[in-house]
């Protein structure tokens, strides 16, 4: 359970980018943060692991007060929060295992991961991922080698492989093209399923939010203004989150042609 | 054409780069002036020119004739002494400069460090070699050890600038990446950012090789040993076609170490 309470982010600009955040998520629950750009969706997710410090307010995972840590605890706590970047964010010098590994850093000490000598245990889990996720033959490839798709697929065996409780995922389609995008949402969704793991997924398509995520949370100057299932985003509802525009033609449009294009790659 | 076309053009020139255009003629014709003016105070002595062609062609004229031979003990130890001080300062500065190029990174140091770094920094790039050698000769007496330590402090301030400079100019996002994985500090930078500027840090420290063996052949004039001292000696004693043999040497090995480099650095990105 991830609870916020009052989270706030005032910059140093005197910008507020996030309001008195309430919200409660449960183990396992999967939600997406919708909102106009600047609305403060990545300073949410970051003021969670605290990339990004925020200025009052709380935030709980299973019972831990991750704003109170210290620095030795923050980076404890932050191996149990995987995260994803919006333009993968992998090391690009270094092989696809090597970036998989990275995300077991927390666990090893320096002189291990400075050699590459990973516990036998993390090497397998590290092929395993790359095999769920349809790379498992590319583990030496250099991360520049790859394509899009395949960046965002070793970005999320990076985080999975840190046995985290809780995804953090910010925009993890902005730089997709459309079916790629649903691949690695599904295949996002599928994970966090299949591990009941709880996910906050930040996102600018309403419409791929709406056919893979269960719950909506609309985010506007660093406020909540909407939290409901999917069913719920109304051409109203869009309208107080994004402003004036016609809706009809994002909401469910997509959904009728879903189903082609379940293979990965 | 009609009237309304015409009277539709627009003129459109580039924005000048001062728009303010009093202050823009006052610099380009300020400029001018002071380049006239600096001209006008080199005072040459055309008959001192014309005297001295006559010693340079005999020194170009040895380089058709230069000597390997009657000094070649003296050339070859001074050749070797460079070489070993050129390597062993850059090894010893490139070992210093890379903590000292982390603390000067604005972006992964806090202020105190970065300002403690900066201020090393400063104080190598403002010293030049000749003056640091002087200064340690005349400390440690003459020889390579003072040539050894000054090419050490030199490079420091060349390595570190320019590595702080690169992490400065990494992607934030790699490091944030690993940044969110829960790593040791030594971790975050062996994968965060070490791959980002390991391509520049080998590239630059072969650069710095090359600068520091030309650098050698400089010291020895002061007395830092090196072939430098051997240059000098054969000056000394008019041996010009001994002098040729040793830039020519000079030059070889510069231009080796700049081809190998070269490749080096292809192989790396």
């Amino acid at each position: 359970m991830l609870q916020l309470d009052k989270l706030t982010k005032r910059y140093s600009t005197g910008d507020l980018a996030l309001q008195n955040v309430d919200l409660e998520i449960p183990n396992g629950q999967i939600i997406a943060l919708i909102g106009p750009s600047g609305a403060g969706k990545s300073t949410l997710i970051r003021s969670i692991n605290r990339l990004i410090e925020p200025t009052s307010g709380s935030a709980i995972l299973n019972g831990e007060n991750l704003t109170a840590l210290n620095s030795s605890g923050l980076r404890k706590a932050r191996r149990k929060m995987g995260m994803i970047f919006q333009e993968y964010a992998l090391v690009e010098r270094l092989s696809v295992m090597e970036n998989v590994l990275s995300g077991r850093l927390g666990y090893v000490g320096f002189w291990r991961s400075f050699l590459r000598k990973f516990p036998q245990s993390d090497i397998d889990e590290a092929f395993r991922l790359l095999e769920r996720v349809g790379l498992d033959h590319m583990a030496d490839k250099r991360a520049d080698e790859l394509s899009g798709g395949q960046r965002q697929r070793v970005g999320i065996a990076r985080a999975l492989i840190q046995h985290p409780e809780l995804l953090l995922v910010d925009e993890p389609t902005a730089s997709l093209d459309p079916k790629t995008s649903r691949q690695i949402m599904r295949l996002i969704c599928e994970l966090c399923d299949e591990r009941g793991l709880s996910a906050i997924i930040n996102i600018h398509d309403v419409a791929l939010a709406q056919m893979f995520v269960p719950r909506i949370i609309g985010l506007k100057l660093g406020e909540v203004v909407f939290d409901g299932l999917p069913d719920e985003m109304t051409p109203e509802v869009l309208t107080d989150i994004y402003g004036e525009e016609d809706w009809e033609a994002t909401i469910r449009k997509i959904e009728d042609d879903d189903e082609e294009d379940e293979e990965l790659l | 054409m009609t009237s309304e076309n015409i009277a539709a053009q627009r003129i459109w020139t580039r924005p000048p780069i001062i728009p303010n255009p009093n202050l823009r003629w006052a610099l380009i014709i300020g400029t001018i002036i002071y380049l006239i003016a600096s001209f006008a105070t080199i005072d040459v002595n055309w008959i001192r020119v014309y005297e001295g062609l006559e010693r340079g062609k005999k020194f170009i004229l040895a380089f058709s004739n230069p000597n390997f031979v009657d000094r070649w003990d003296e050339i070859s130890y001074g050749m070797i002494e460079s070489i070993i001080m050129a390597f062993s300062s850059t090894v010893v500065g490139v070992i210093i400069s890379i903590p000292i190029g982390l603390g000067a990174a604005r972006n992964i140091a806090p202020l105190p460090v970065y300002l403690i770094c900066r201020g090393i920094i400063a104080l190598s790039r403002a010293l030049h070699e000749i003056i640091v050698a002087i200064l340690l000769v005349a400390i440690f007496g003459f020889g390579p050890l003072a040539g050894f330590i000054t090419l050490s402090f030199a490079t420091i301030g060349f390595l570190s600038k320019l590595l702080a400079e690169d992490i400065e100019d990494m992607e934030k996002s790699q490091a944030e990446a690993i940044k969110a994985t829960g790593p040791s500090w030594l971790q975050w930078i062996n994968y965060g950012i070490q791959p980002q500027v390991m391509p520049r840090l080998i590239g630059l420290s072969i650069y710095r090789l090359d600068i520091n063996f030309r650098e050698s052949a400089i010291l020895g004039l002061v007395g830092a040993g090196g072939i430098g001292a051997t240059l000098n000696t054969a000056f000394d004693r008019y041996e010009f076609d001994t002098a040729a043999a040793i830039i020519i040497i000079i030059i070889a090995i510069v231009m080796a170490l700049e081809y190998s480099s070269g490749l080096i650095r292809a192989r790396l990105q």
